[in-house]
């Protein structure tokens, strides 16, 4: 039994290592909650839509206000912002109804995929950004 | 003796289907009456009279021997707009040059979207107004002509944004009827959809 559980583990291993791509995001959670809540404006492969809505695969807005984003995403944004080079002057609408952990899953989902590479959000750190903008 | 009128027989069929190929037609879709005279007469879009985003009236004659897809949206609507949107390019950038295809998008928030709103929303859409006509107007006469082209705009003030409706775009023809219509916000159903409207334009205008 232990040997066939090994034999299974190690082919399973095996296939990880050559078809990493077929590994599914490790942010599942985070990936449906986009889908839900983000992928609308943003679309499926973060490219955002013309001058109307800015995208999120290889923006660098994620990277230049890490510390305003789960703000963002909580209570929306409506300002002037800069996204790669274009200005957009738009208005989002936040979601107030996610948990501080959906919040991580979803900006951690974000910043990996679509060859994405931010640091990951941790809890607590997300827990004291959230605090400064509680309204 | 037998086979023979057999085999005449498949051959006769053979070539009746080559040479008249089974062709598919768009239906007219839509409520139908049967006049006294027994012709069916079939419901088509009513009198309407709109303004663009560059001020210009828009009515039916607009879209006089042409064919057009239609939407309802708003600018500021957190749902599925967008993504309709995104679809809506994909038929601008197909039918650009071709004059026979024109698009019409219906705000259904005419308090917000004004003529200076949706001319700003064009240009960062970067469509042409000669192409793309969104337009606002009288709001009773928006939420009318939605129902006529059956669509569901109807203002919900429990979904998203406060207004509710369908992503649909529908294909009208140039006799004013209603041929086809799809999910806006699907891709696939818009790639069927495009099959549709490229049927229609052989339909209505042969070479
Ligand atoms: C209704 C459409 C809409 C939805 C839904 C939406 N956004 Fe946005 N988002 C926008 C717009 C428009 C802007 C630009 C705002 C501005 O100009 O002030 C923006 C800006 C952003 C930015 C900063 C700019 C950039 O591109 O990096 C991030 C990050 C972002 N959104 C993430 C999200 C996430 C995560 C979600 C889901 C929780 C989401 N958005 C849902 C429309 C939307």
């Amino acid at each position: 039994m232990l040997k066939k559980l090994c034999l299974a583990g190690s082919i399973l291993f095996c296939f990880s290592v050559i078809f990493p791509n077929c590994q599914p995001n490790p942010y599942r959670e985070g990936e449906r909650l986009y889908k839900t809540h983000c992928a609308n404006c943003h679309m499926e492969d973060g490219a955002g839509l013309h001058a109307l809505i800015p995208p999120l695969a290889g923006s660098d807005y994620l990277k230049n206000h890490r510390q305003k984003l789960p703000c963002l995403v909580r209570y929306g944004i409506k300002d002037t912002i800069v996204v790669n080079g274009q200005v957009f002057a738009e208005q989002m609408p936040g979601v107030a109804t996610l948990s501080e952990i959906q919040i991580v899953n979803i900006l951690n989902f974000v910043n990996t995929s679509w060859g994405n590479q931010i640091e990951p959000f941790r809890l607590e750190e997300t827990r004291t950004l959230l605090e400064k903008c509680r309204h | 003796m037998k086979y023979f009128a057999f085999i005449v027989l498949i051959i006769t069929t053979w070539a009746a289907c080559l040479t008249s190929p089974e062709k598919r037609t768009l239906p007219i879709l839509g409520e139908r009456d049967i006049s006294p005279g027994g012709d069916t007469i079939y419901r088509s879009v009513p009198d309407f009279s709109f303004i663009d985003q560059d001020s210009q009236l828009v009515t039916n004659a607009t879209f006089a021997d042409k064919i057009y897809v239609v939407d309802f949206f708003f600018i500021h609507c957190p749902t599925i707009c967008p993504r309709v949107k995104k679809n809506g390019l994909r038929l601008y950038e197909k039918y650009k040059n071709d004059g026979r295809v024109m698009l019409l998008s219906h705000s259904i928030d005419v308090r917000n979207d004004t003529v200076a709103a949706l001319h700003r929303h064009a240009a960062k859409l970067g469509v042409d107004a000669k192409k793309w006509r969104l337009v606002t107007g009288d709001h009773d006469a928006i939420y009318s002509i939605a129902d006529d082209y059956f669509s569901v705009a109807v203002e919900d003030p429990d979904s998203p944004g406060g207004f509710d409706h369908s992503g649909r775009l529908i294909l009208v023809d140039k006799n004013r009827h209603v041929r086809s219509f799809c999910d806006g916000t699907n891709a696939e159903e818009v790639d069927r959809f495009m099959k549709d409207i490229d049927l229609l334009l052989e339909e209505q205008f042969p070479r």
